[in-house]
Protein backbone atom coordinates (compact mmCIF):
# COMPACT_ATOMS: atom_id res chain seq x y z
CA UNK A 1 0.00 0.00 0.00
CA UNK A 2 1.38 3.00 -1.42
CA UNK A 3 1.48 6.38 1.15
CA UNK A 4 -0.65 8.51 -1.43
CA UNK A 5 -2.73 5.67 -3.01
CA UNK A 6 -5.42 6.52 -4.86
CA UNK A 7 -4.78 10.13 -4.84
CA UNK A 8 -4.37 12.28 -7.86
CA UNK A 9 -1.37 15.15 -7.86
CA UNK A 10 -1.25 18.01 -9.61
CA UNK A 11 2.16 19.26 -10.31
CA UNK A 12 4.17 22.23 -11.79
CA UNK A 13 7.14 22.54 -13.73
CA UNK A 14 6.96 18.94 -14.07
CA UNK A 15 9.03 18.17 -17.15
CA UNK A 16 12.67 18.27 -14.93
CA UNK A 17 14.42 19.27 -11.70
CA UNK A 18 12.08 18.72 -8.56
CA UNK A 19 9.00 18.84 -10.48
CA UNK A 20 10.27 15.35 -12.33
CA UNK A 21 11.23 14.00 -8.53
CA UNK A 22 8.01 14.68 -7.13
CA UNK A 23 6.06 13.01 -9.58
CA UNK A 24 8.22 10.00 -9.65
CA UNK A 25 8.32 9.52 -6.26
CA UNK A 26 4.20 10.17 -5.61
CA UNK A 27 3.85 8.06 -8.21
CA UNK A 28 6.29 5.88 -6.43
CA UNK A 29 3.70 5.71 -3.68
CA UNK A 30 0.48 5.12 -5.47
CA UNK A 31 -0.45 8.61 -6.78
CA UNK A 32 -1.62 9.46 -10.56
CA UNK A 33 -0.27 12.40 -11.55
CA UNK A 34 -1.46 15.59 -13.73
CA UNK A 35 1.57 17.58 -15.04
CA UNK A 36 2.09 20.61 -16.03
CA UNK A 37 5.69 22.41 -17.57
CA UNK A 38 6.25 25.31 -19.56
CA UNK A 39 8.58 24.02 -21.76
CA UNK A 40 10.29 27.12 -22.41
CA UNK A 41 12.70 29.62 -21.46
CA UNK A 42 11.47 33.16 -19.20
CA UNK A 43 13.78 36.12 -19.40
CA UNK A 44 16.77 36.42 -17.02
CA UNK A 45 16.97 32.66 -15.56
CA UNK A 46 19.93 32.51 -16.51
CA UNK A 47 20.09 28.61 -17.47
CA UNK A 48 18.63 27.02 -19.91
CA UNK A 49 14.71 26.00 -19.99
CA UNK A 50 13.10 22.51 -20.10
CA UNK A 51 11.81 21.38 -23.17
CA UNK A 52 9.09 19.36 -24.24
CA UNK A 53 11.52 16.25 -24.60
CA UNK A 54 11.98 16.41 -20.77
CA UNK A 55 8.25 16.57 -19.84
CA UNK A 56 8.07 13.75 -22.17
CA UNK A 57 10.50 11.86 -20.33
CA UNK A 58 8.64 12.23 -17.20
CA UNK A 59 5.87 10.94 -18.54
CA UNK A 60 8.03 7.82 -19.64
CA UNK A 61 8.86 7.53 -15.96
CA UNK A 62 5.68 7.98 -14.17
CA UNK A 63 4.36 5.29 -16.71
CA UNK A 64 6.97 2.95 -16.04
CA UNK A 65 5.81 2.80 -12.42
CA UNK A 66 2.05 1.94 -13.78
CA UNK A 67 0.83 5.18 -12.70
CA UNK A 68 -1.52 7.60 -15.16
CA UNK A 69 -0.15 10.41 -15.99
CA UNK A 70 -2.14 13.63 -17.88
CA UNK A 71 0.73 16.12 -19.22
CA UNK A 72 0.45 19.39 -21.09
CA UNK A 73 2.56 22.83 -21.82
CA UNK A 74 1.27 25.30 -19.81
CA UNK A 75 2.53 28.50 -18.46
CA UNK A 76 1.57 29.31 -14.61
CA UNK A 77 1.39 32.78 -15.65
CA UNK A 78 -1.58 32.34 -17.85
CA UNK A 79 -4.51 31.39 -15.80
CA UNK A 80 -7.03 30.44 -18.45
CA UNK A 81 -4.37 28.07 -19.85
CA UNK A 82 -3.52 26.28 -16.39
CA UNK A 83 -6.78 25.92 -15.31
CA UNK A 84 -7.82 24.35 -18.71
CA UNK A 85 -5.11 21.65 -18.17
CA UNK A 86 -5.87 20.93 -14.17
CA UNK A 87 -9.39 20.61 -15.89
CA UNK A 88 -8.48 18.29 -18.40
CA UNK A 89 -6.43 16.33 -15.99
CA UNK A 90 -8.72 16.10 -12.99
CA UNK A 91 -11.74 15.35 -15.98
CA UNK A 92 -9.47 12.03 -17.48
CA UNK A 93 -7.95 10.65 -13.62
CA UNK A 94 -11.45 11.38 -11.53
CA UNK A 95 -10.38 13.69 -8.46
CA UNK A 96 -7.45 15.91 -7.11
CA UNK A 97 -5.92 15.51 -3.57
CA UNK A 98 -2.97 17.08 -3.86
CA UNK A 99 -1.09 20.24 -5.84
CA UNK A 100 3.02 20.85 -5.50
CA UNK A 101 3.02 24.16 -6.71
CA UNK A 102 6.73 23.37 -7.71
CA UNK A 103 7.04 25.67 -11.08
CA UNK A 104 9.72 28.54 -10.80
CA UNK A 105 13.00 30.30 -12.10
CA UNK A 106 16.19 31.25 -10.80
CA UNK A 107 17.94 34.34 -11.59
CA UNK A 108 21.15 35.93 -12.42
CA UNK A 109 22.78 38.00 -10.11
CA UNK A 110 21.75 41.65 -9.65
CA UNK A 111 21.75 44.37 -7.05
CA UNK A 112 18.40 45.64 -6.18
CA UNK A 113 18.80 48.50 -7.81
CA UNK A 114 20.04 47.04 -10.92
CA UNK A 115 17.22 44.86 -11.64
CA UNK A 116 15.38 46.09 -15.02
CA UNK A 117 11.37 46.38 -14.59
CA UNK A 118 10.81 43.51 -17.01
CA UNK A 119 13.63 40.93 -14.88
CA UNK A 120 11.36 42.28 -11.83
CA UNK A 121 8.31 41.71 -13.39
CA UNK A 122 8.93 38.10 -14.98
CA UNK A 123 9.99 37.06 -11.19
CA UNK A 124 7.07 38.17 -9.74
CA UNK A 125 4.84 36.55 -12.17
CA UNK A 126 6.25 33.44 -11.93
CA UNK A 127 7.62 32.32 -9.07
CA UNK A 128 4.50 34.28 -6.77
CA UNK A 129 1.83 34.90 -9.12
CA UNK A 130 1.92 31.87 -11.07
CA UNK A 131 2.05 30.17 -7.59
CA UNK A 132 -1.39 31.72 -6.38
CA UNK A 133 -2.92 31.16 -10.25
CA UNK A 134 -1.93 27.22 -9.67
CA UNK A 135 -3.79 27.19 -6.02
CA UNK A 136 -6.56 29.45 -7.61
CA UNK A 137 -6.90 26.49 -10.50
CA UNK A 138 -6.90 24.02 -7.76
CA UNK A 139 -8.94 25.19 -4.75
CA UNK A 140 -12.59 25.07 -6.60
CA UNK A 141 -11.37 21.02 -7.36
CA UNK A 142 -10.29 20.43 -3.80
CA UNK A 143 -13.14 21.81 -2.27
CA UNK A 144 -15.82 19.77 -4.04
CA UNK A 145 -14.23 16.89 -3.77
CA UNK A 146 -14.62 16.73 -0.45
CA UNK A 147 -12.05 14.61 0.97
CA UNK A 148 -9.79 17.39 1.86
CA UNK A 149 -6.10 17.77 0.09
CA UNK A 150 -2.59 19.55 0.54
CA UNK A 151 -1.29 22.22 -0.89
CA UNK A 152 2.49 22.36 -0.78
CA UNK A 153 4.25 25.20 -1.93
CA UNK A 154 8.32 25.01 -2.63
CA UNK A 155 9.53 28.25 -1.45
CA UNK A 156 13.31 28.43 -0.70
CA UNK A 157 15.75 29.42 2.06
CA UNK A 158 15.35 32.56 0.39
CA UNK A 159 11.95 32.70 1.38
CA UNK A 160 13.03 32.71 4.99
CA UNK A 161 16.61 34.94 5.34
CA UNK A 162 17.37 37.27 2.95
CA UNK A 163 20.41 36.60 0.61
CA UNK A 164 22.12 39.52 -1.54
CA UNK A 165 21.97 40.22 -5.48
CA UNK A 166 18.52 38.39 -5.37
CA UNK A 167 15.68 40.63 -4.18
CA UNK A 168 13.34 39.84 -6.73
CA UNK A 169 13.74 35.90 -6.09
CA UNK A 170 13.72 36.42 -2.25
CA UNK A 171 10.87 38.56 -2.49
CA UNK A 172 8.81 36.15 -4.48
CA UNK A 173 10.02 33.30 -2.07
CA UNK A 174 8.78 35.42 1.24
CA UNK A 175 5.74 36.52 -0.79
CA UNK A 176 4.91 32.77 -0.40
CA UNK A 177 4.97 32.12 2.87
CA UNK A 178 2.27 34.79 3.36
CA UNK A 179 0.23 33.34 0.80
CA UNK A 180 1.16 29.98 2.14
CA UNK A 181 -0.26 31.32 5.89
CA UNK A 182 -3.65 33.07 4.02
CA UNK A 183 -4.60 30.10 2.24
CA UNK A 184 -4.55 27.48 5.69
CA UNK A 185 -6.45 29.73 7.02
CA UNK A 186 -9.08 30.10 4.67
CA UNK A 187 -9.22 26.46 3.65
CA UNK A 188 -8.43 24.79 7.16
CA UNK A 189 -12.41 24.70 7.44
CA UNK A 190 -12.27 22.12 4.31
CA UNK A 191 -9.67 19.62 5.51
CA UNK A 192 -7.43 21.27 2.90
CA UNK A 193 -3.71 21.83 4.22
CA UNK A 194 -1.57 24.37 3.30
CA UNK A 195 2.10 23.77 3.21
CA UNK A 196 5.75 25.47 2.25
CA UNK A 197 8.96 23.89 1.58
CA UNK A 198 11.93 25.60 1.60
CA UNK A 199 14.95 24.00 0.25
CA UNK A 200 19.05 25.34 0.24
CA UNK A 201 20.39 24.57 -2.62
CA UNK A 202 19.38 21.40 -4.86
CA UNK A 203 21.56 19.75 -7.33
CA UNK A 204 19.33 20.98 -10.61
CA UNK A 205 19.81 22.31 -13.69
CA UNK A 206 18.68 25.39 -12.10
CA UNK A 207 21.39 25.96 -9.32
CA UNK A 208 24.63 23.45 -11.19
CA UNK A 209 24.56 26.62 -13.83
CA UNK A 210 27.51 29.21 -14.10
CA UNK A 211 25.19 31.96 -13.40
CA UNK A 212 24.84 30.21 -9.71
CA UNK A 213 28.12 29.79 -9.27
CA UNK A 214 29.13 34.01 -10.05
CA UNK A 215 26.09 34.27 -7.25
CA UNK A 216 28.04 32.44 -4.90
CA UNK A 217 31.41 33.21 -5.97
CA UNK A 218 31.06 36.83 -6.58
CA UNK A 219 34.64 37.59 -6.59
CA UNK A 220 36.09 35.39 -8.67
CA UNK A 221 35.09 36.14 -12.54
CA UNK A 222 34.66 32.56 -13.74
CA UNK A 223 33.91 30.03 -10.46
CA UNK A 224 33.99 26.36 -11.07
CA UNK A 225 31.29 24.09 -10.07
CA UNK A 226 33.91 22.77 -7.52
CA UNK A 227 34.26 26.58 -6.20
CA UNK A 228 30.41 26.62 -6.17
CA UNK A 229 30.96 23.30 -4.17
CA UNK A 230 33.10 25.05 -1.15
CA UNK A 231 30.92 27.99 -0.74
CA UNK A 232 27.68 26.80 -0.55
CA UNK A 233 28.90 23.71 2.01
CA UNK A 234 30.25 26.79 4.31
CA UNK A 235 26.69 27.92 4.12
CA UNK A 236 25.31 24.71 5.55
CA UNK A 237 25.64 23.28 8.94
CA UNK A 238 25.16 19.69 7.76
CA UNK A 239 28.74 19.26 6.05
CA UNK A 240 27.22 19.07 2.15
CA UNK A 241 27.04 21.56 -0.89
CA UNK A 242 23.75 20.89 -1.84
CA UNK A 243 20.89 18.58 -1.59
CA UNK A 244 19.15 16.33 -4.35
CA UNK A 245 15.68 16.62 -5.53
CA UNK A 246 14.76 13.36 -3.91
CA UNK A 247 14.83 15.08 -0.51
CA UNK A 248 12.35 17.62 -1.27
CA UNK A 249 10.44 15.14 -2.50
CA UNK A 250 10.22 13.15 0.66
CA UNK A 251 9.52 16.46 2.47
CA UNK A 252 6.52 17.16 -0.06
CA UNK A 253 5.53 13.13 0.33
CA UNK A 254 5.45 13.54 3.99
CA UNK A 255 3.31 16.60 4.04
CA UNK A 256 1.01 15.43 1.10
CA UNK A 257 0.20 11.96 2.72
CA UNK A 258 -2.48 11.86 5.34
CA UNK A 259 1.07 11.24 8.01
CA UNK A 260 0.81 14.93 7.63
CA UNK A 261 -2.80 14.94 8.21
CA UNK A 262 -3.01 17.69 11.07
CA UNK A 263 0.08 19.70 9.78
CA UNK A 264 -0.92 23.05 7.96
CA UNK A 265 0.31 26.50 8.39
CA UNK A 266 3.99 25.36 8.37
CA UNK A 267 7.01 26.15 6.43
CA UNK A 268 9.10 23.45 6.86
CA UNK A 269 13.03 24.16 5.71
CA UNK A 270 14.67 21.35 3.92
CA UNK A 271 17.59 23.25 4.21
CA UNK A 272 20.73 21.18 5.85
CA UNK A 273 20.43 23.91 8.55
CA UNK A 274 21.08 26.80 6.65
CA UNK A 275 18.45 29.40 7.81
CA UNK A 276 19.47 28.83 11.54
CA UNK A 277 23.68 28.76 11.34
CA UNK B 1 11.74 -2.99 4.83
CA UNK B 2 11.10 -0.43 7.15
CA UNK B 3 11.80 3.18 7.61
CA UNK B 4 14.23 3.05 10.27
CA UNK B 5 15.15 -0.47 9.60
CA UNK B 6 18.23 -1.56 11.64
CA UNK B 7 18.43 1.77 14.10
CA UNK B 8 18.19 2.30 17.66
CA UNK B 9 15.86 5.06 19.24
CA UNK B 10 15.95 6.06 22.94
CA UNK B 11 12.29 7.12 24.42
CA UNK B 12 11.89 9.23 27.18
CA UNK B 13 8.59 9.04 28.70
CA UNK B 14 7.74 5.75 27.21
CA UNK B 15 5.84 4.32 29.16
CA UNK B 16 2.20 6.07 27.67
CA UNK B 17 0.93 8.27 25.72
CA UNK B 18 3.00 10.31 22.71
CA UNK B 19 6.14 8.15 24.08
CA UNK B 20 4.93 4.92 23.77
CA UNK B 21 2.70 5.86 20.26
CA UNK B 22 6.74 6.32 19.36
CA UNK B 23 8.14 3.43 20.59
CA UNK B 24 5.38 1.71 18.59
CA UNK B 25 5.42 3.25 15.13
CA UNK B 26 9.23 3.25 15.04
CA UNK B 27 9.49 -0.11 16.06
CA UNK B 28 6.57 -0.95 13.15
CA UNK B 29 9.15 0.63 11.01
CA UNK B 30 12.15 -1.73 11.60
CA UNK B 31 13.66 0.62 15.38
CA UNK B 32 14.66 -1.55 18.03
CA UNK B 33 13.98 0.81 21.81
CA UNK B 34 15.60 1.96 24.58
CA UNK B 35 12.54 3.15 27.09
CA UNK B 36 12.65 5.11 30.25
CA UNK B 37 10.12 6.81 31.84
CA UNK B 38 9.67 8.12 35.35
CA UNK B 39 6.98 5.57 36.42
CA UNK B 40 5.92 7.77 39.23
CA UNK B 41 3.63 11.06 40.11
CA UNK B 42 6.14 14.60 40.07
CA UNK B 43 4.84 16.19 43.28
CA UNK B 44 3.57 19.26 41.73
CA UNK B 45 1.79 17.33 39.15
CA UNK B 46 -0.31 15.18 40.87
CA UNK B 47 -3.25 17.30 41.50
CA UNK B 48 -3.78 17.56 37.65
CA UNK B 49 -3.43 14.19 36.40
CA UNK B 50 -1.63 10.86 37.35
CA UNK B 51 2.01 9.94 36.48
CA UNK B 52 2.93 6.95 34.75
CA UNK B 53 3.09 3.28 36.09
CA UNK B 54 5.53 0.64 35.97
CA UNK B 55 2.53 -1.43 34.84
CA UNK B 56 2.55 1.11 31.97
CA UNK B 57 6.30 0.66 30.80
CA UNK B 58 5.51 -3.17 30.74
CA UNK B 59 2.70 -2.57 28.41
CA UNK B 60 4.89 -0.93 26.17
CA UNK B 61 7.69 -3.64 26.11
CA UNK B 62 4.59 -6.26 25.90
CA UNK B 63 3.73 -4.33 22.23
CA UNK B 64 7.15 -3.27 21.28
CA UNK B 65 7.89 -7.49 21.62
CA UNK B 66 4.45 -8.25 19.94
CA UNK B 67 6.26 -6.20 16.76
CA UNK B 68 9.16 -8.55 17.28
CA UNK B 69 11.34 -5.56 17.80
CA UNK B 70 13.48 -5.78 20.98
CA UNK B 71 13.36 -3.26 23.86
CA UNK B 72 15.36 -2.61 26.98
CA UNK B 73 13.36 -0.96 29.25
CA UNK B 74 13.93 1.05 32.61
CA UNK B 75 12.42 3.25 35.42
CA UNK B 76 14.88 6.49 35.11
CA UNK B 77 14.29 10.47 35.97
CA UNK B 78 15.26 12.59 33.34
CA UNK B 79 15.74 14.84 36.59
CA UNK B 80 18.68 12.69 37.76
CA UNK B 81 22.09 12.41 34.94
CA UNK B 82 23.28 9.31 36.18
CA UNK B 83 20.55 7.44 36.60
CA UNK B 84 19.42 8.42 33.14
CA UNK B 85 22.72 7.98 31.70
CA UNK B 86 22.93 4.56 33.31
CA UNK B 87 19.94 3.83 31.56
CA UNK B 88 20.96 4.84 28.13
CA UNK B 89 24.61 2.78 28.51
CA UNK B 90 22.60 -0.33 29.58
CA UNK B 91 20.51 -0.02 26.43
CA UNK B 92 22.89 0.36 23.88
CA UNK B 93 25.46 -2.15 25.90
CA UNK B 94 22.64 -4.78 25.01
CA UNK B 95 21.19 -3.60 21.54
CA UNK B 96 24.72 -2.44 19.76
CA UNK B 97 24.04 1.31 18.55
CA UNK B 98 22.06 4.37 19.39
CA UNK B 99 20.77 6.74 16.47
CA UNK B 100 17.28 8.39 17.50
CA UNK B 101 16.59 10.14 19.93
CA UNK B 102 13.34 11.18 21.31
CA UNK B 103 13.28 13.60 24.20
CA UNK B 104 9.68 13.65 25.04
CA UNK B 105 9.23 13.25 28.54
CA UNK B 106 7.27 16.06 29.86
CA UNK B 107 4.59 17.56 32.36
CA UNK B 108 1.86 20.46 31.81
CA UNK B 109 0.30 22.02 34.97
CA UNK B 110 -1.75 25.03 35.00
CA UNK B 111 -1.51 28.79 36.67
CA UNK B 112 -1.98 32.29 36.21
CA UNK B 113 1.74 33.66 36.30
CA UNK B 114 1.99 35.47 39.29
CA UNK B 115 0.32 32.30 41.03
CA UNK B 116 2.30 29.86 39.81
CA UNK B 117 4.22 28.49 43.20
CA UNK B 118 8.00 27.86 43.31
CA UNK B 119 7.78 23.96 43.12
CA UNK B 120 5.22 23.97 40.09
CA UNK B 121 7.85 25.69 38.12
CA UNK B 122 10.60 24.40 39.33
CA UNK B 123 9.27 20.75 38.56
CA UNK B 124 8.70 21.99 35.09
CA UNK B 125 11.87 23.92 34.58
CA UNK B 126 13.72 20.83 35.87
CA UNK B 127 11.81 18.42 33.94
CA UNK B 128 10.32 20.00 30.53
CA UNK B 129 13.70 22.24 30.14
CA UNK B 130 16.80 20.59 32.15
CA UNK B 131 15.11 17.07 31.28
CA UNK B 132 15.71 17.62 27.61
CA UNK B 133 19.12 18.90 28.10
CA UNK B 134 19.83 16.05 30.10
CA UNK B 135 18.38 13.63 27.92
CA UNK B 136 20.72 15.00 24.94
CA UNK B 137 23.81 15.05 27.19
CA UNK B 138 23.62 11.40 27.66
CA UNK B 139 23.01 10.52 24.15
CA UNK B 140 25.57 12.46 22.67
CA UNK B 141 28.72 10.58 23.40
CA UNK B 142 27.01 7.23 22.05
CA UNK B 143 25.54 9.49 19.12
CA UNK B 144 29.05 10.73 17.99
CA UNK B 145 31.16 7.61 19.12
CA UNK B 146 28.64 5.72 16.42
CA UNK B 147 29.72 7.74 13.57
CA UNK B 148 26.86 7.14 11.86
CA UNK B 149 24.91 10.68 12.47
CA UNK B 150 21.98 10.38 13.96
CA UNK B 151 18.71 12.17 14.59
CA UNK B 152 17.53 14.09 18.25
CA UNK B 153 13.76 15.09 18.20
CA UNK B 154 13.03 16.97 21.05
CA UNK B 155 9.03 17.22 22.02
CA UNK B 156 8.54 21.20 22.36
CA UNK B 157 4.82 22.45 21.93
CA UNK B 158 2.55 24.23 20.23
CA UNK B 159 3.02 26.81 23.43
CA UNK B 160 6.79 26.74 21.82
CA UNK B 161 5.82 29.72 19.47
CA UNK B 162 2.50 30.91 21.08
CA UNK B 163 1.93 32.51 24.54
CA UNK B 164 -1.01 30.67 26.20
CA UNK B 165 -2.48 31.61 29.19
CA UNK B 166 -2.33 29.89 32.56
CA UNK B 167 0.88 27.92 31.61
CA UNK B 168 3.94 30.68 32.03
CA UNK B 169 5.92 28.06 33.15
CA UNK B 170 5.38 25.31 30.74
CA UNK B 171 5.30 28.29 27.66
CA UNK B 172 8.39 29.08 28.84
CA UNK B 173 10.01 25.68 28.62
CA UNK B 174 8.99 25.02 25.49
CA UNK B 175 10.29 28.16 23.94
CA UNK B 176 13.19 27.43 25.98
CA UNK B 177 14.03 23.55 23.92
CA UNK B 178 13.81 25.69 20.84
CA UNK B 179 16.73 27.30 21.54
CA UNK B 180 18.56 23.98 22.52
CA UNK B 181 17.36 22.72 19.59
CA UNK B 182 18.86 25.38 17.27
CA UNK B 183 22.24 24.91 19.41
CA UNK B 184 22.23 21.55 19.40
CA UNK B 185 22.27 21.65 15.62
CA UNK B 186 25.02 23.70 15.14
CA UNK B 187 26.78 21.95 17.23
CA UNK B 188 26.23 18.31 16.35
CA UNK B 189 25.74 19.00 12.37
CA UNK B 190 29.60 18.19 11.74
CA UNK B 191 28.94 14.81 13.29
CA UNK B 192 25.89 14.46 10.84
CA UNK B 193 23.54 14.37 13.70
CA UNK B 194 20.33 16.18 13.16
CA UNK B 195 18.54 17.70 15.64
CA UNK B 196 14.44 19.11 15.38
CA UNK B 197 11.51 19.94 17.20
CA UNK B 198 8.11 18.67 16.77
CA UNK B 199 5.24 21.05 18.38
CA UNK B 200 1.90 19.48 18.40
CA UNK B 201 -1.12 21.33 19.05
CA UNK B 202 -3.22 19.20 22.01
CA UNK B 203 -2.90 15.72 22.19
CA UNK B 204 -5.72 13.45 23.09
CA UNK B 205 -3.45 12.26 26.15
CA UNK B 206 -4.65 12.40 29.40
CA UNK B 207 -2.12 15.25 30.38
CA UNK B 208 -5.02 17.73 28.54
CA UNK B 209 -7.58 14.62 29.05
CA UNK B 210 -8.30 15.37 32.73
CA UNK B 211 -10.88 17.35 34.33
CA UNK B 212 -8.38 20.40 35.63
CA UNK B 213 -7.47 21.47 32.28
CA UNK B 214 -11.22 20.85 30.72
CA UNK B 215 -12.03 23.85 33.21
CA UNK B 216 -9.14 25.93 31.41
CA UNK B 217 -11.95 25.42 28.73
CA UNK B 218 -14.89 25.63 30.76
CA UNK B 219 -15.03 27.37 33.91
CA UNK B 220 -18.23 27.81 34.21
CA UNK B 221 -18.79 24.20 34.91
CA UNK B 222 -17.87 22.82 38.30
CA UNK B 223 -17.07 18.82 36.61
CA UNK B 224 -16.96 19.32 32.62
CA UNK B 225 -16.10 16.73 30.75
CA UNK B 226 -14.07 15.34 27.75
CA UNK B 227 -17.09 16.54 25.29
CA UNK B 228 -17.20 19.85 27.26
CA UNK B 229 -14.27 21.20 26.25
CA UNK B 230 -14.02 19.46 22.90
CA UNK B 231 -16.21 23.08 21.10
CA UNK B 232 -13.17 24.94 23.42
CA UNK B 233 -9.86 22.99 22.12
CA UNK B 234 -11.08 23.19 18.43
CA UNK B 235 -10.82 27.42 18.49
CA UNK B 236 -7.59 26.59 18.51
CA UNK B 237 -7.12 24.95 15.96
CA UNK B 238 -7.27 26.26 12.21
CA UNK B 239 -8.38 22.51 11.18
CA UNK B 240 -11.65 21.80 12.25
CA UNK B 241 -10.75 19.47 14.77
CA UNK B 242 -10.21 19.70 18.84
CA UNK B 243 -7.32 17.67 19.23
CA UNK B 244 -4.59 15.61 17.30
CA UNK B 245 -3.75 11.77 17.86
CA UNK B 246 -0.54 10.40 19.56
CA UNK B 247 0.32 8.64 16.06
CA UNK B 248 0.45 11.79 14.34
CA UNK B 249 3.36 13.19 16.55
CA UNK B 250 4.82 10.07 15.89
CA UNK B 251 4.86 9.92 12.43
CA UNK B 252 6.24 13.13 12.34
CA UNK B 253 9.29 11.93 14.82
CA UNK B 254 9.30 8.61 12.03
CA UNK B 255 9.67 11.38 9.16
CA UNK B 256 12.53 13.03 11.02
CA UNK B 257 14.49 10.40 12.28
CA UNK B 258 14.48 8.54 8.81
CA UNK B 259 16.67 9.20 6.17
CA UNK B 260 13.83 10.80 3.74
CA UNK B 261 15.18 13.52 6.20
CA UNK B 262 18.70 13.20 6.23
CA UNK B 263 19.42 16.95 5.41
CA UNK B 264 16.51 17.98 7.70
CA UNK B 265 18.08 19.88 10.62
CA UNK B 266 17.55 23.36 12.87
CA UNK B 267 13.79 22.71 12.09
CA UNK B 268 11.18 23.38 14.58
CA UNK B 269 8.57 21.69 13.07
CA UNK B 270 4.65 22.32 14.22
CA UNK B 271 2.30 19.28 14.14
CA UNK B 272 -1.02 21.68 14.99
CA UNK B 273 -3.74 21.51 13.11
CA UNK B 274 -2.62 25.54 12.01
CA UNK B 275 -3.01 26.88 15.94
CA UNK B 276 0.04 29.21 14.52
CA UNK B 277 -1.96 31.01 12.59
CA UNK B 278 -5.06 31.39 14.85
Amino acid sequence: MGRVEGKVAFVTGAARGQGRSHAVRLAEEGADIIAVDLCAEVRGMGYPAATPDDLAETVGLVEALDRRIVATQADVRDYDALRQALDDGVAQLGRLDIVAANAGIGSLAYAAQDISDEIWQDMIDVNLTGVWHTTKAATSHLVSGGRGGAIVITSSAAGLKGYANIAHYSSAKHGLVGLMRTLAAELGPHNIRVTSIHPTQVATDMILNDSTYRLFVPDQENPTEDDFRAASQLMHMLPIPWVESVDISNALLFLASDEGRYITAVALPVDAGVTQH
Amino acid sequence: MGRVDGKVAFITGAARSQGRSHALRLAQEGADIIAVDLCDDVESVRDFYPGATAEDLTETVRQVEELDRRIVASQADVRDQTGLSQALADGVAQLGRVDIVCANAGIFTQGAADEIDESSWRDMMDVNLTGVWRTCKAAIPHLIEGGRGGSIIITSSGAGFKGTPNTAHYTSTKHAVVGLMRTLANELAPHFIRVNTVHPTAVDTIMIQNERTWGLFRPDLEHPTREDAADGFATLNALPIPWVEPVDISNAVLFLASDEARYITGVALPVDAGMSIK
